[in-house]
């Protein structure tokens, strides 16, 4: 479904993704781990097209998201669903218009219809009746869930989320990982998450995969991760500020 | 020779940043004639440029004519030209101050607050968000704000011509114990509608920059909110003197 070929990518003289190959079947469940300015954020970004890579391509569903250009990207975009890692909600519409957006946008639903399809979504992250309230008033996990409803809205067939459970208590990020794992379950979606929280990424994930200086270093299932041999994933997740990992 | 080279690098900076903002602009205008049109958000927009300037305009613009008048009635006594002054007043009004000094007003008020809004979606990753959603940030945002501003700036020019020259009557007939027929017959007299139009058109100009540059700066900030407050800054500069230059211009190529 998903398919990422030699990414290179740099900012000025900083490289952050230096090859960067990985694979995502349909209907699985990738989780990326790696550390702080790792890059994960900005492959994340590249996968729908935010960022243009310095070489590589992005096959989504036999397109390259990559060489894709104008109409063709916002075709394929809307198969898509992204929480940004601060939810990035629009501060100038209230909550059941930042959720319908993309419906207000791409379908012929009325207001009424779109504002009932937002309170079901929002319904179903744990926000029940909040569609008139304004984004600066909820709170950074309030915000992430509304983010989450806005990601699910139009039923897209692949999810980003980056970050899902930062910031969350814990019960209220074990409502979110179990959401992540029935959008996959009931609606077969293909989704990609970025996390520290390890907790979150053995419970959702089908695979990991681990970003470390620019590549992908390791992929495996959540057993296999648990029980690497690789010094560099055994360290990440276990915690440890002592390893091969350089920090800073 | 550090100088020599500092003065250099700035004229590159000036003339690559030059680029990028036509390079904006142009993108905007073939936006502008894609559908669809965001008409809530056009209308949103006129309203923020437009109506929420009017207060501030009225204050200018009265002012103006006022000390306009004073001033102009000081320098004609000296060759008895007295009579003149509602004249002097409806010409500079429509010709040149309505205009230029209601577009640096707007560039202040709505270009500041234009760039800062748009410099907080783009490091909040709001215009990101937005293109997520398969919906073009420069459709969505900038061309209302750049149709909005083509719009509202000559309507803003026009109430602002008619209280200066409201404002250099008063002063005319209150202070200056001129007779009120004789000033109005004055002012509107050697008034052509040359004037007033080729004033209103600088002012649609005007309008079109001050959104232009604001959303080109909020655009492209970067780095948090200083990063913000920056392309605020800049937003007000750079509309402030592109304003005052093409000013020159216009007048010099079209009147
Ligand atoms: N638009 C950009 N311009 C310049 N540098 C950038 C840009 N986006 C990201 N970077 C740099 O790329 C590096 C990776 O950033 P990224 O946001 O992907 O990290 P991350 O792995 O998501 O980290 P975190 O877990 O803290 O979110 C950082 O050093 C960042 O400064
Ligand atoms: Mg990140």
């Amino acid at each position: 479904m998903i398919q990422v070929i030699n990414l290179y990518k740099a900012f000025g003289n900083k490289k952050v993704l230096a090859g960067v190959n990985l694979e995502i079947k349909k209907g699985e469940s990738m989780v990326v781990i790696g550390g702080s300015g790792s890059g994960k954020s900005v492959l994340i970004k590249h996968i729908i097209g935010l960022l243009k890579p310095d070489k590589g391509s992005i096959i989504i569903a036999g397109k390259d998201m990559a060489k894709l250009k104008g109409g063709d990207v916002d075709n394929l975009r809307k198969k898509f669903g992204m929480l940004f890692q601060g939810a990035a909600l629009f501060d100038s519409l209230s909550v059941w218009e930042n959720v319908g957006f993309a419906l207000k946008q791409h379908t012929m639903l009325s207001d009424k219809e779109i504002r009932a399809v937002a309170g079901e979504k929002l319904k179903m992250v744990g926000l029940a009746g909040i569609e008139d309230m304004m984004p600066v008033d909820l709170s950074g996990g309030m915000r992430k869930r509304v983010g989450l409803a806005r990601a699910i809205a139009m039923d897209p067939e692949i999810l980003l989320y980056d970050e899902p459970t930062t910031g969350l208590d814990p019960i209220m990020a074990d409502v979110i990982n179990d959401l992540i794992i029935e959008m996959r379950e009931k609606l077969k979606v293909t989704s990609v998450a970025i996390t520290h929280d390890m907790v979150s990424a053995y419970k959702i994930a089908d695979r990991i995969a681990m970003l470390y200086e620019g590549k992908i270093v390791e992929v495996g299932t959540p057993d296999e991760i648990k029980h690497t041999k690789n010094p560099l994933v055994k360290q990440f997740i276990t915690g440890s500020a002592v390893g091969p990992i350089k920090v800073g | 020779m550090n100088w020599l080279e500092d003065i250099g690098l700035a004229v590159a900076h000036f003339i690559e940043e030059m680029g990028r903002i036509m390079v904006f602009f142009i993108e905007t205008l073939l936006w502008l004639f894609r559908p669809p049109l965001y008409l809530r958000n056009i209308f949103k927009q006129m309203e923020e440029i437009g109506v929420n300037s009017v207060g501030v305009v009225i204050i200018m613009a009265s002012f103006t004519g006022m000390v306009l008048a004073l001033q102009s009635y000081t320098g004609f006594k000296r060759f008895n030209a007295e009579s003149l002054v509602g004249t002097v007043v409806a010409l500079s009004m429509t010709r040149e101050l309505g205009p230029v000094l209601t577009g640096l007003i707007v560039a202040g008020r709505a270009g500041a607050s234009m760039a800062a809004e748009l410099g907080t979606m783009r490091v909040t990753e709001q215009i990101d968000a937005l293109a997520t959603m398969a919906t073009n940030p420069i459709k969505y945002l900038a061309v209302p704000r750049v149709i909005a501003g083509f719009i509202m700036l000559p309507l803003l020019t026009i109430i602002s011509n008619m209280l200066g020259i409201f404002g250099g009557y008063l002063v005319g007939v209150k202070v200056l114990d001129a007779n009120p027929v004789v000033y109005m017959r004055r002012s509107f007299d050697y008034l052509e509608m040359n004037d007033v139009f080729s004033g209103l058109f600088k002012a649609a100009i005007f309008g079109l920059i001050i959104a232009v540059i604001s959303c080109y700066k909020g655009f492209y900030a970067a780095g948090g909110a200083e990063g913000v407050g920056k392309a605020t800054t800049g937003a007000v500069v750079i509309s402030m003197m592109l304003i005052l230059i093409s000013d020159y211009f216009l007048t010099a190529i079209l009147f």
